[in-house]
């Protein structure tokens, strides 16, 4: 095995079902040990704080709520992971995502088309806002070799002035201390749908369209040639370039693919529940999809789990509060579930190595007895 | 390859499975010794309970942010004192989900909490849900009147005149001609703080120069509370020549009185009595706070609970009403109090009237 820490940190490369297995466990061990820890110390009980959580979070509402929230992170991390499969780091994911969200839900207001065509055009339209916006970063690196994590700061920075300026100035309405694009005319939202039984709260209608982005990442991927020329530029751009995989091309094409669909990040709150973009519109998803991404290790079957288990964390850290224990002990869980899993994901690639070191030493020492040698055995 | 995607498959579903465990393995080592006493309604030791159980959901920054959510805090606390009322509070996290505070709404409706107050116009659309979903539960919401319901009670402030006396005192401090203000967030709601602060310097001295900046700007809400950017700001204004700085930017605002200190200048503060409830290494920098009476408006809506009088619909607490004002704590504006006054009799009788935007 010589891969690099960094290819098996950002799920590049395949590691062993015995890895993938115990890794997950080590981190609930650790995950749980320190969680505890901190819940000790900040003087709240332990048991009790998990229990309310897992009690409140595993209600019908609560449930639905959970699948709302894994649907944006889903597409968030799924944006951010086809970046990393090609060793880019789309940071802008979050400046593509307000920008695509603001733009279409002004065009969503502003457009008047029979229904089945109206969320399709306002879904392009975020496609392409996002898309055109992560394109700069990769035009920007292609052509002049900007670093992208550089460059995708610095769009978010501006896709804020931007965005403030079109809702301030050009496409808001005021609405008391709020201010709102027009809101989308019936034609273009998207029913919610009963998905959780035991409970009025629907599920975002766009649940589909997460699903849908799932498996086309996978297809893409694992199945089309395009797919492998990203991996393969992901893991050795030198071998890409010898195999006849034209690099630049590949980089503007990921970045626009992965802005394309960070611009579906707000189409599940813009057209399943607030109809409007306004001050309220949620911001930061796109931070929060680099963390479920690399919990998921980039696999679109590992992020539904990590977006799944994020969304849980989140609701249930709203029943917290009621009890007095402070919400942002779930931020620290969060964040020790990621170093966990990375952590012990590294620990178990490491002792696996050893292991088969060792054995293979042990048997060629057994198979060499006649002769016995001891410097095949690491230590 | 089969091997490979059966373990993914696994690998995500332990992951999955994670909190689960985490629970049980976080009770096994730390539960013995804690005490598993009911954690709720923690902060109630009211005199004679009156059984009225009081919910308050705080926008960003919670109780602490020594302004606009404190004064909300002063608000409660006088109930719990005077009414014997039992309170829980809840705090809006920083970019998370409408459907959050939903909940966080819902929560206290539906754990017998009424009536239950939000603070802060981000609850405009939920309160409106939820309060359509509990409508025997009484609700209020600060500094909004764009969703009106017969159970929702909005509770509004004319920040723009309260801002004009402070813009006035500013340019009668100012020794340099140069005022500044440092906004949060540019949303209209600071917008009216800005035009009131303007209009007040202006009325005093027309040909004063105004420096204005903006922490951050929406979606990004963290100019709330972001002292290092507050302070930043105000510097750049001592710098270019400001003398007297007025920051309508929540918890950005200790940095701003920072810098005041470290410049030898003169801050204005806002929402709460600043002189009071700022860090007292930097308060004597604060000549005025603008102050915003939401501990009034809170306070007098869970008496009218406790009085069965509550009305739906707006009530606006502008200068006439005393829901906005100036504070005199430190005696730093004894000297300009005469005109002070002045104006504000002019804005109260609609002599003046004072710009929204």
């Amino acid at each position: 095995m010589s891969s690099t820490f960094a290819d098996r940190w950002l799920g590049r490369v395949r590691l062993s079902a015995w890895v993938t297995l115990t890794a997950p466990l080590l981190a609930i061990l650790f995950a749980g040990v320190i969680t505890s820890i901190v819940l000790a110390i900040t003087g709240n009980p332990v048991f009790d704080t998990l229990v309310t959580m897992v009690d409140y979070g595993s209600q019908p509402r609560s449930l639905a709520l959970v699948v709302n929230n894994a649907t944006t992170y889903y597409l968030s991390a799924i944006a951010v992971a086809i970046g990393f499969r090609m060793n880019l780091f789309n940071i802008g994911v979050d400046g593509q995502y307000r920008l695509a969200g603001l733009v279409a839900a002004a065009v969503g207001g502003a457009v008047t088309l029979p229904a089945p065509l109206m969320p399709i055009v306002i879904i392009l339209v975020a496609m392409i806002v996002g898309a055109a916006w992560a394109g700069i970063a990769g035009v920007l690196k292609a052509t002049r070799g900007v670093s992208e994590v550089i460059s995708t700061i610095m769009l978010n920075t501006i896709a804020t002035g931007i965005g403030a300026y079109l809702l301030l100035e050009v496409w808001g309405e005021r609405q008391g201390n709020d201010i709102a694009t027009k809101e989308l005319p019936e034609a273009a939202r998207i029913a919610g749908i009963g998905l959780i039984p035991g409970t009025p709260q629907m599920v975002y209608g766009l649940f589909f369209l997460a699903i849908a982005v799932g498996i086309a990442f996978h297809v893409l991927l694992n199945k089309m040639r395009f797919g492998f020329d990203l991996r393969a530029t992901g893991q050795s751009e030198s071998a890409a370039v010898a195999s006849g995989v034209d690099v630049k091309h590949m980089i503007v094409y990921a970045m626009l693919i992965s802005g394309a669909t960070a611009g579906l990040i707000g189409m599940p709150q813009l057209l399943g529940e607030s109809f409007t973009y306004n001050l309220n519109f949620q911001a930061g998803l796109g931070f929060t999809g680099i963390a479920i991404a690399l919990l998921g290790r980039n696999n679109p079957i590992g992020i539904a789990f990590a977006a799944l288990l994020w969304g849980f964390l989140d609701v249930s850290s709203t029943v917290l509060d009621l009890h007095k224990i402070a919400p942002e002990i779930v931020v620290i869980m969060q964040g020790l579930t990621v170093l966990s899993v990375v952590v012990t994901y590294e620990l178990a690639h490491r002792y696996r190595v050893n292991a088969e070191q060792r054995r293979v030493s042990r048997e060629l020492a057994g198979g060499a007895s006649a002769t016995p040698q001891k410097e095949g055995a690491s230590a | 390859m089969l091997r490979n995607r059966f373990g993914k498959v696994v690998a995500g579903a332990a992951a999955g499975a994670m909190l689960l465990a985490a629970a049980a393995c976080g009770g096994g080592d730390t539960t013995e010794g804690a005490p598993s006493a009911a954690p709720a309604d923690g902060a109630s030791s009211a005199p004679a309970a009156s059984g009225v159980k009081v919910g308050l959901a705080y926008d960003i920054g919670g109780r602490g942010d020594q302004s606009f959510n404190d004064s909300a805090a002063a608000g409660l606390d006088k109930a719990v004192a005077e009414l014997g009322v039992e309170i829980n509070e809840l705090e809006a996290g920083n970019g998370e989900a409408e459907s959050a505070k939903e909940e966080r709404l819902r929560l206290l409706a539906s754990g017998g909490f009424n009536p239950v107050i939000a603070v802060g116009f981000a609850y405009s659309a939920s309160v409106a849900k939820v309060a359509a979903e509990f409508p025997d539960v009484k609700f209020a919401i600060v500094d909004d009147e764009a969703n009106k319901l017969p159970n929702v009670s909005n509770l509004v402030f004319a920040e723009e005149q309260g801002s004009f006396l402070v813009g006035a005192a500013a340019a009668l401090k100012s020794t340099k001609g140069n005022v500044g203000f440092v906004g949060g967030v540019e949303v209209p709601l600071i917008k009216k703080f800005q035009a009131g602060f303007e209009a007040g310097a202006k009325a005093v001295k027309p040909d004063i120069k105004i420096q204005a900046k903006y922490l951050t700007q929406p979606p990004d809400f963290s100019g709330f509370g972001d002292p290092a950017k507050g302070k930043t700001a105000a510097e750049g204004m001592f710098d270019a020549g400001a003398d007297v700085v007025y920051q309508a930017a929540g918890g950005s605002g200790a940095g701003v009185f920072e810098a005041a200190k470290a410049a030898g200048g003169m801050a204005i503060g806002v929402d709460s009595d600043q002189a009071k409830t700022a860090d007292p290494t930097v308060a004597d920098v604060i000549i005025t706070s603008m102050l915003k009476k939401v501990d009034v408006a809170v306070f007098d809506f869970i008496k009218s609970f406790t009085t069965n009088s509550v009305v739906a619909g707006s009530k606006v607490y502008d200068l006439k009403a005393g829901g906005v004002d100036y504070s005199t704590t430190g005696g730093k504006v004894d000297d300009i109090k005469a005109q002070l006054d002045e104006y504000k009799a002019k804005i109260s009788s609609g002599e003046i009237t004072v710009p929204k935007e």
